[in-house]
């Protein structure tokens, strides 16, 4: 027997390694349990939850030991790019600052043109009593590492729980949604990015309004699966966040459909790739959306307000400009009107039906008053 | 002057390294994988911590060794991604084997000896990682890109070489 375990000590070894390995990854799948409890919940959002308590300490102690040498690493870039960016290479600043100037007024004139549309569309808001999430606060937090692998696309940034960070905050950028947040440590935290395999969130399709999920594909790709042909899609049209997924607020950018194929592996449906908003490859600052709220925010109301300003005020112009235009230009000029007839107006009284040519019970006029009705269906008497 | 003999190729090619080589040299692997793709996303193809395996399970010439340096830089690995513990961890770990195994019966100083072993052994892990994912795992989405799998470990191997020959500084016979 000893003679057995000297041979094949090397390989018993290696059997004992990897038998523990296995088991110990047996323990860690979670199977997804909340479809049963709930039919409405869609099995694919329940991917890219965090860790059980144990294995997140496990890789909270493997991020201790890098961490600190990645935001060293980190600091030094910043600190060099803050050099050469502040002190090196100013030469073009000045041109810059003119386009950014003749930038600031083009928005302007975007803005007053948006700010009638916002209004409206609050007005309907309000009468659909729709409760929209906007975005009260965030934390805006730096990438200071990566997974180091392509088959895991997920980032380490620089603010942890002690800058209030929980488990499931959404992640955008100016761009749009970058991912959420998985493991949050003290001092760092893991971002899961929307392109990996174990990632989800509720989209809709911004002009045919088709809602749809979208999951990280092999390559770091953005893929929406589970829908099937439908010649309303096409590529090049934009995916907004639905907010569905009660992750990301609605209405944030996702990204533009780049390429519809049909996917051999789960036919019927098409794989939909996307080409995301945010620049995944190249994250440096993102923002962590730490609260939403159902008003808009007070920054957000006062820009609302001058804008609507600006609005009025250039509409006012308007009226004013083409009231001198059709002062000077020569107009018809209609005669003058009968003081004695009818007034024409259409919109003077509501349009009448024509009179029925064989009455009955449900032509217009035959029904009784609604002062002569008693509620309740009639006794069986009178019915009879 | 001490006079040493050796009496096997395992004796006469088995090397050691200072334990601040053995600990450092990973944790430098790990941290250039998870920083290198940062300044450029391309480097993800790089596996600069299967590249330190095998040099360690090639220089020291011992399975056993092979085997708890390929699962410990493999479950570091782990615990910066999003994947489960263990699955770098496995895949290392029959690398390291298998890498110290060879080097019994095949001289690893040669050139041509060490492109050829660092090609097999990447190709062999990337099919390792997705026999794992594919059904020990059940990942969503798992799928083999043979031509990906290839270019990874061409440009490993390319890696590889310079690496191991400024690793070969570091080395000392027990």
């Amino acid at each position: 027997m000893d003679s057995f375990f000297a041979r094949f000590k090397n390989s018993l070894v290696l059997i004992a390694i990897v038998l523990v390995q296995t088991i110990a990854l047996a323990v860690q799948i979670q199977r997804p349990q909340a479809v049963a409890a709930t039919p409405a919940a869609t099995p694919s959002l329940d991917i890219g939850r965090p860790d059980t308590r144990r294995v997140t300490v496990l890789r909270y102690w493997t991020g201790s030991v890098l961490t600190p040498f990645e935001r060293f690493f980190h600091g030094a870039g910043l600190h060099m790019r803050h050099v050469w960016g502040n002190y090196v290479d100013l030469r073009h600043t000045r041109e810059q600052n003119q386009a950014l100037k003749q930038e600031v007024a083009r928005l302007r004139e975007e803005q007053a043109a948006f700010a009638e549309d916002a209004v409206q569309g609050r007005r309907i808001q309000a009468m659909l009593n729709f409760r929209q999430q906007y975005i009260a606060s965030t934390v805006a937090a730096q990438v200071i590492g990566t997974s180091g692998s392509d088959r895991s696309r997920m980032v380490l940034i620089d603010k942890g729980s002690d800058y209030g960070l929980k488990t499931d905050q959404a992640v955008i950028t100016p761009d749009g949604i970058v991912g959420k947040l998985r493991d949050v440590f003290p001092h760092s935290a893991q971002l899961l990015l929307i392109n990996d395999p174990t990632s989800g969130a509720g989209v809709i399709l911004q002009s045919s309004r088709i809602r749809a999920i979208i999951h990280g594909g092999p390559g770091g790709r953005v893929q929406i699966t589970n829908l099937t042909d439908d010649s309303r899609i096409s590529p090049g049209e934009h995916i907004l966040s639905s907010g569905g997924d009660q992750v990301f607020p609605r209405g944030l950018p996702v990204g533009v459909i780049e390429s519809i194929a049909p996917d051999p592996q789960h036919q019927p449906y098409t794989a939909i790739t996307l080409k995301p908003a945010a620049d995944l490859a190249r994250l440096e600052e993102v923002l962590v959306v730490t609260g939403t709220q159902t008003n808009l925010p007070a920054a957000a109301e006062q820009d609302l307000a001058s804008a609507e300003a600006t609005a009025e005020g250039s509409s006012a112009l308007t009226k004013r400009a083409a009231d001198l235009a059709a002062e000077r230009l020569p107009s018809i000029t209609e005669p003058p009107a009968d003081p004695n007839a009818p007034p024409s107006d259409p919109n003077s009284a509501p349009p009448r039906p024509a009179p029925a040519l064989h009455p009955d019970r449900y032509s217009p006029g035959a029904t009784p008053p609604a002062t002569d009705l008693t509620p309740g269906s009639p006794p069986q008497k009178e019915r009879d | 002057m001490a006079e040493h003999s050796y009496t096997s190729r395992q004796e006469l090619d088995q090397y050691a390294f200072h334990p601040a080589v053995t600990l450092l040299v990973p944790v430098a692997a790990v941290l250039l994988q998870a920083e290198l793709p940062r300044l450029w996303p391309p480097l993800l193809i790089l596996d600069l911590p299967l590249i330190v395996v095998i040099f360690f399970a090639v220089a020291r010439r011992n399975p056993i060794s092979g085997t708890v340096t390929g699962t410990l830089i493999g479950l570091f690995q782990d615990g910066l991604t999003t994947q489960q513990f263990g699955i770098n961890g496995i895949a290392k770990a029959i690398i390291g084997y298998l890498a110290a195994s060879i080097g019994f019966t095949v001289d690893l100083d040669n050139l041509l000896n060490r492109i050829g072993l660092n090609f097999l052994l990447c190709l062999l892990q990337s099919g390792i990682l997705y026999l794992i994912e594919r059904f020990l795992v059940g990942a969503p989405g798992t799928r083999l890109q043979p031509l990906h799998e290839l270019l990874r470990a061409g440009i490993n191997t390319a890696i590889a070489i310079p690496v191991f020959f400024f690793l070969d500084r570091f080395r000392h016979r027990d």
